[in-house]
């Protein structure tokens, strides 16, 4: 904690929110969050690592409880791919969810670390500023939303063509008419540009949340032994009720991204 | 909220990521996890394949059983009329024997009856003899009327 400036409340959240920046550059776009590069590196590593070590092992015949872990999650993404995707969906669309989930619940659960905790711990490493959960960077989350928002205009082309993903934009939803082609652009524009939005800023805004309820609680055990009482029970409650929110939202993100590429795939 | 390069450097690990998982992870687990689903489904048609043998197998030796014990029917059919012909012979041998030893016994009585009568008639002859010599009290003497002796004695 900062121990060097007088404790207020807004030095406190402050001091949480605020990313370790490093500029490259001029002006306020040529900097990088460290913290969240590192961290998302570094689970996403962790994670995929782990996959890939799981994996590398696997037996066809009675599998272990590792492996069993992993196919079981597996699983679950393929049938949720299987159910939504028809095509070749282990080619690409069924890794790319599987990275989704994976890599979007690990950056979230990194939530479930104490916050004051680590903050002692990345301050001892003399890391002042330093957020540990990377989704709850909004560049994070668009990079992600962003990333299956080209996918998706990339497999439209790829399984339509050019032409066809551009008769789709000013025929559909509402029919071939040249008096009715403004009016479906504009409604594919506007779906367009709020696919990344909704899809970013939703899995962004419950992390982000999640973390300022976190805060709010340890403000209020500052104030005292019922504060602290009542903050360690209800963030206690909180923590628990978060490991739905974080599952939850990995699972709408993924889902989002096999829809929205599944979608791509299919023409009108 | 502040957009920044930390948005296209996320993107680069997001890309990495995917190409990790497309190219590591995802293709060697699905591979088990197929040859897995084979290997059971390979095993279930194995059961399958032998329970129908299993059931051929019992209908096969229901037909063996049934086979054996019909011979071994028909066996003691045979068994039994080969029995009742062996009786039957047995008995009309015996019968024979009976009669041919019936037809002896018959043939000695007879004969013992000739000759009780031969000694018999010889007794008469004798005493016969013995009373006409003592009627006609003088000695007869057998040796000269043999003939006549002879003639009394076939005469009885």
């Amino acid at each position: 904690m900062a121990s060097d400036k007088e404790l207020t409340p807004t030095s406190y959240m402050d001091h949480h929110l605020t990313n370790l920046t490093s500029s490259v550059g001029e002006g306020s776009f040529w900097t990088l969050h460290v913290d969240t590069l590192v961290m998302s590196s570094l689970i996403g590593i962790i994670s995929f690592g782990f996959l890939w070590w799981v994996v590398r092992g696997a037996t066809s015949g009675v599998p272990g409880k590792r492996q069993a872990f992993v196919e079981l999650a597996i699983e679950f993404v393929d049938n949720q791919v299987k159910s939504t995707f028809h095509g070749d969906r282990h080619a690409f669309v069924a890794p790319a969810a599987l990275t989704v989930f994976v890599w979007v619940f690990m950056m979230s659960a990194l939530d479930f670390l104490p916050i004051d905790i680590m903050a002692s711990v990345y301050e001892l490493l003399g890391l002042h500023n330093w957020r540990s959960v990377p989704t709850a960077d909004v560049n994070t989350t668009f990079a992600l939303a962003l990333s299956v928002w080209l996918l998706m205009i990339f497999f439209n082309i790829k399984v339509k063509g050019l032409g066809g993903w551009i008769h789709e934009l000013v025929c559909t939803p509402f029919g071939k008419n040249p008096l009715l082609w403004p009016v479906n652009l504009l409604f594919n524009l506007v779906e367009y540009v709020s696919k990344p939005l909704s899809h970013s800023l939703r899995l962004y805004g419950n992390i982000y949340a999640g973390e300022i309820i976190f805060l709010l609680l340890g403000m209020w055990a500052a104030t005292g032994l019922a504060g602290t009482l009542f903050g360690t029970v209800l963030g206690a409650g909180w923590a628990i009720f978060h490991i739905l929110i974080v599952t939850l939202q990995a699972f709408i993100f993924m889902m989002l991204t096999v829809v929205y590429l599944s979608m791509a795939h299919e023409s009108h | 909220m502040n957009i920044n390069l930390t948005l296209l450097s996320q993107a680069m690990a997001f890309a990495i990521f995917i190409w990790f998982t497309v190219k590591f992870v995802w293709p060697p687990l699905m591979r088990a996890i197929e040859n897995r689903q084979k290997t059971i489904a390979d095993g279930l048609a194995a059961g399958e394949r032998g329970k129908s043998e299993l059931e051929l197998a019992s209908h096969r030796s229901a037909d063996v059983v049934r086979d054996a014990k019909q011979r071994a029917a028909e066996i003691i059919a045979q068994a039994e009329k080969r029995a009742s012909e062996i009786v039957e012979e047995a008995k009309s041998a015996a019968k024979d024997e009976g009669g041919r030893i019936l037809t002896g016994a018959k043939a000695e009585v007879e004969q013992e009856v000739f000759r009780a009568r031969e000694t018999l008639r010889q007794n008469v002859a004798d005493l016969a003899l013995a009373g006409a010599a003592k009627i006609l009290r003088r000695e007869v003497d057998a040796k000269t009327h043999a003939d006549l002796l002879a003639s009394i004695k076939a005469e009885l």
